[in-house]
C-alpha cells in the first residue's frame, strides 16, 4: 500500500512539472521578487526532496545492502 | 589581474588537495584503490563529490547565459526536472549498481553488462560509442578554463596558456590521487561554488539596487516581461526537456562514483539532499542570469542586448554571417562574470572567480572514468592484466589520463567550440537514448546482448543523424511534413521531431529496440540471470 501510494506520487509530481496554468502568469511577484512561476518551481524542487525522503524511510531496498558484500 | 592571482592560488590548493590531501598505503587492489578509491567514500563526500560531478560549467555559466535569452523557464527545464529524476534514479539504478559491483567487483558498468548478458565485444562496442560521447566534455572543459582565466585576468592570460594551466592542474591530481584525490577536489569545489553561489546573488542584488526593483523594470518593459514567464518556449519543448536528465545516471562518470560509496545507506542523504543541492546552485544562477537584464550600466551587458535588439528587429534583412556575428555578440555565457566586475569588489570578484573556476573543472572525473573504461573494459578485458599485473594496469590507466589530456588540449586549440557545443548538445540525449540498457540489466530478466548491441547502435547512430542534419540545414524551417502535422524542423537552437526535442523518440525507440530485438534473440543462461535476480 505505502510502496502505491510513493508509485502515485512520483507520478503525480513528474506530472506536475509541466505547470501549464502559469505558463504566461506575470503575476503575483511572490515576495516582491520572485515571478510566480519561478516560485512554483522552487516550491517543486523542495517538495521533490519530501518525497525522496519518504522514499528513503518507506521504500529504502535494504535487502541491496545485505546481499552486496558490505565492509 | 588581482582576480586571477586568487585563481591561482585556488587551482595550488586544488593540487594540494588532490594529490598529497588524502594519500593512503596502496593497498592489495591497486587498481580498485585507483579508479574506485578502494570503494571508501562517506556520506557527505559521496554527496558532495557526486553533485560536483554532476555539476559541469554549463550549471553555472551557461544556465545564467540561457536564462540572460530565455529568462525563469531556464529553471524548470533543466533544474527541476532534473532534481526529481537524477535522485530518482540514483535511488532505483545507483542502489543496485553499487550492490552488484560490491557483490561481483565491477569496476566500471560495462563490466557489469558483460557478465549479466554474457557478452564479450559487444561490451566493448558500448564502450567505444560511450567514450566517444563523452570526450567532447573534456574538450569542453579545457577550453571552459581557458575562456574563464582569460575573463578572469581581464584578458591578460591568453587562451590557450589558461587552458593549458587547467588542464595540467586537472590532469596532476587525476593523475596522482586517481578517484580519491578527484572526489575530495569535487568535495572542495562543490563546497565552494554552493557557498559563493549565494554570496554572488547577495553582492550582485545590493549592487543592482535589489532585486524587487530590477524585476518591476522587467515586468514594466513589453520586450523584457515575457522572461518571467515561460512563453519563450512550447509545452511540448519543455516536456521533452524531462528526458534530458536520464542521461545523468548512464554517464560512466556518474555510474562508476556510485561504485565508490563505502555503505549502500550513503545514498540516503544524497537523494534526499540532491534537490536541495540543485536548487541552491541554480537558483542564484537563473535570477543572477535573468536580472541581468536590466544591469544595463554595465557595458559588456548593454552591448549583448543592443545586439539581441539589432536581431529582433533586423534580422530577417541580414546575411547568415551578420546573424551568427549577432548572435554570439549577444550570447549571455559570460554574464554572470560581466555582473561579478561590475558589483563585486576586486577581491571578492576573485574569491566568486575561484568558485566560478572549481565548476569549470568538473573535467577531472570524466578523464578519471575514461581511463578507468580503457583500463578495465580494454585492457584488462584483452588479457593485459593477466599479462602484466594490476600494477601495470594502473599504470596504464595513468597514461591514459596524460595522453587524453594533451589530445584534448591539441584539439581545444585548433576547432572552434561551436562544434563540441554541439556534440555536448546530442551527447545528453544519446546517453538519455542509452538508459534502457540499465534498467534492462537490473529489471528485465528476458533482456539479451543482442537488445542492448541494438539499443547501444540506435543511440550512436540517432546522435550523428541529428548533429549531420543540423550541419546539413541550418536555417530554422519545416523540412518533413504530413497533412499540416509537422515531423522534422529545424528550429533556430536545433531540432524539433513532432515539435518535441529528438531526445524523446531517441529514448522510445532505444527502448522498444531493446525490448523487441531482445524477445527475437536467446535469451542468457540460467546462471547469469540467478546471480541478478532472486528466484
Amino acid at each position: 500500500m505505502k510502496r502505491s501510494l510513493l508509485v502515485i506520487a512520483i507520478i503525480a509530481l513528474y506530472l506536475a512539472h509541466q505547470d501549464f496554468w502559469f505558463w504566461r502568469a506575470t503575476a503575483p511577484v511572490v515576495f516582491g521578487f520572485l515571478p510566480i512561476g519561478l516560485f512554483y518551481h522552487i516550491c517543486y524542487t523542495l517538495v521533490i526532496s519530501a518525497l525522496m525522503w519518504a522514499l528513503v524511510k518507506y521504500a529504502w531496498p535494504s535487502h541491496l545492502e545485505t546481499e552486496g558484500r558490505d565492509t | 589581474m588581482i582576480p586571477a592571482l586568487f585563481v591561482f592560488a585556488y587551482l595550488a590548493i586544488v593540487i594540494y588537495i588532490g594529490v598529497f590531501a588524502f594519500r593512503r598505503k596502496i593497498g592489495e587492489h591497486p587498481a580498485e584503490d585507483y579508479f574506485l578509491a578502494n570503494r571508501s567514500l562517506g556520506q557527505f563526500v559521496f554527496l558532495l563529490s557526486l553533485f560536483g560531478t554532476n555539476m559541469t560549467a554549463f550549471a553555472i555559466l551557461g544556465s545564467s547565459g540561457h536564462a540572460f535569452s530565455n529568462g525563469i523557464v531556464t529553471y524548470g527545464l533543466m533544474a527541476s526536472s532534473s532534481a526529481l529524476i537524477v535522485p530518482l534514479s540514483l535511488f532505483l539504478i545507483g542502489t543496485r549498481v553499487w550492490a552488484m559491483g560490491k557483490r561481483y567487483g565491477f569496476i566500471t558498468p560495462v563490466q557489469m553488462f558483460r557478465d549479466r548478458w554474457e557478452c564479450g565485444h559487444i561490451g566493448t562496442v558500448i564502450t567505444v560509442v560511450q567514450a566517444a560521447l563523452l570526450v567532447p566534455y573534456i574538450i569542453i572543459g579545457v577550453m571552459g578554463g581557458g575562456t574563464a582565466l582569460y575573463a578572469i585576468s581581464g584578458g591578460r592570460i591568453p587562451f590557450w596558456i589558461g587552458g593549458a594551466v587547467v588542464a595540467m592542474v586537472v590532469m596532476i591530481y587525476v593523475f596522482f590521487g586517481g578517484m580519491r584525490g578527484t572526489a575530495w577536489v569535487n568535495t572542495f569545489q562543490t563546497t565552494l561554488f554552493l557557498l559563493f553561489g549565494a554570496i554572488a546573488l547577495v553582492v550582485i542584488g545590493v549592487g543592482m539596487g535589489g532585486f524587487g526593483n530590477a524585476v518591476n523594470e522587467l515586468l514594466a518593459s513589453p520586450s523584457t516581461s515575457s522572461l518571467l514567464t515561460r512563453e519563450k518556449v512550447s509545452p511540448l519543448f519543455f516536456f521533452s526537456y524531462t528526458f534530458i536528465p536520464l542521461s545523468s545516471i548512464n554517464f560512466p562518470h556518474i555510474i562508476i562514483f556510485c561504485l565508490t560509496a563505502q555503505r549502500m545507506r550513503h545514498f540516503k542523504k544524497t537523494v534526499i539532499l540532491y534537490p536541495i543541492c540543485m536548487l541552491a546552485i541554480w537558483l542564484p544562477a537563473v535570477f543572477l542570469g535573468m536580472a541581468a537584464n536590466r544591469a544595463t550600466e554595465v557595458p559588456a551587458i548593454q552591448t549583448k542586448l543592443e545586439a539581441r535588439q539589432t536581431l529582433a528587429t533586423q534580422g530577417a534583412t541580414l546575411t547568415p554571417d551578420q546573424r551568427s556575428e549577432l548572435r554570439a555578440k549577444a550570447a549571455g555565457d559570460d554574464i554572470l562574470l560581466r555582473l561579478l566586475e561590475h558589483y563585486a569588489p576586486l577581491w571578492l570578484a576573485g574569491l566568486l572567480g575561484a568558485g566560478i573556476m572549481a565548476a569549470v573543472m568538473a573535467s577531472d572525473s570524466q578523464i578519471l572514468a575514461l581511463s578507468t573504461m580503457f583500463s578495465e573494459d580494454i585492457f584488462a578485458f584483452y588479457e593485459g592484466k593477466e599479462r602484466f599485473g594490476e600494477r601495470a594496469q594502473v599504470v596504464t590507466g595513468r597514461i591514459f589520463v596524460i595522453a587524453l589530456t594533451i589530445i584534448a588540449y591539441a584539439i581545444a586549440l585548433k576547432f572552434p567550440q561551436p562544434i563540441f557545443d554541439l556534440a555536448v548538445q546530442y551527447a545528453f540525449s544519446g546517453y538519455s537514448a542509452m538508459m534502457p540498457l540499465l534498467i534492462a540489466a537490473l529489471f528485465w530478466k528476458r533482456s539479451t546482448k543482442w537488445g542492448a548491441l541494438a539499443s547501444t547502435l540506435w543511440a550512436a547512430a540517432s546522435v550523428a543523424a541529428v548533429a549531420v542534419f543540423q550541419s546539413v540545414v541550418t536555417t530554422p524551417k519545416v523540412v518533413w511534413s504530413i497533412g499540416g502535422v509537422e515531423v522534422l524542423t529545424r528550429t533556430p537552437a536545433g531540432t524539433a521531431v513532432f515539435g518535441l526535442l529528438p531526445v524523446v523518440p531517441m529514448v522510445i525507440i532505444s527502448a522498444l529496440l531493446m525490448i523487441v530485438v531482445s524477445l527475437m534473440t536467446k535469451k542468457p543462461s540460467e546462471v547469469a540471470v540467478g546471480r541478478y535476480f532472486a528466484r
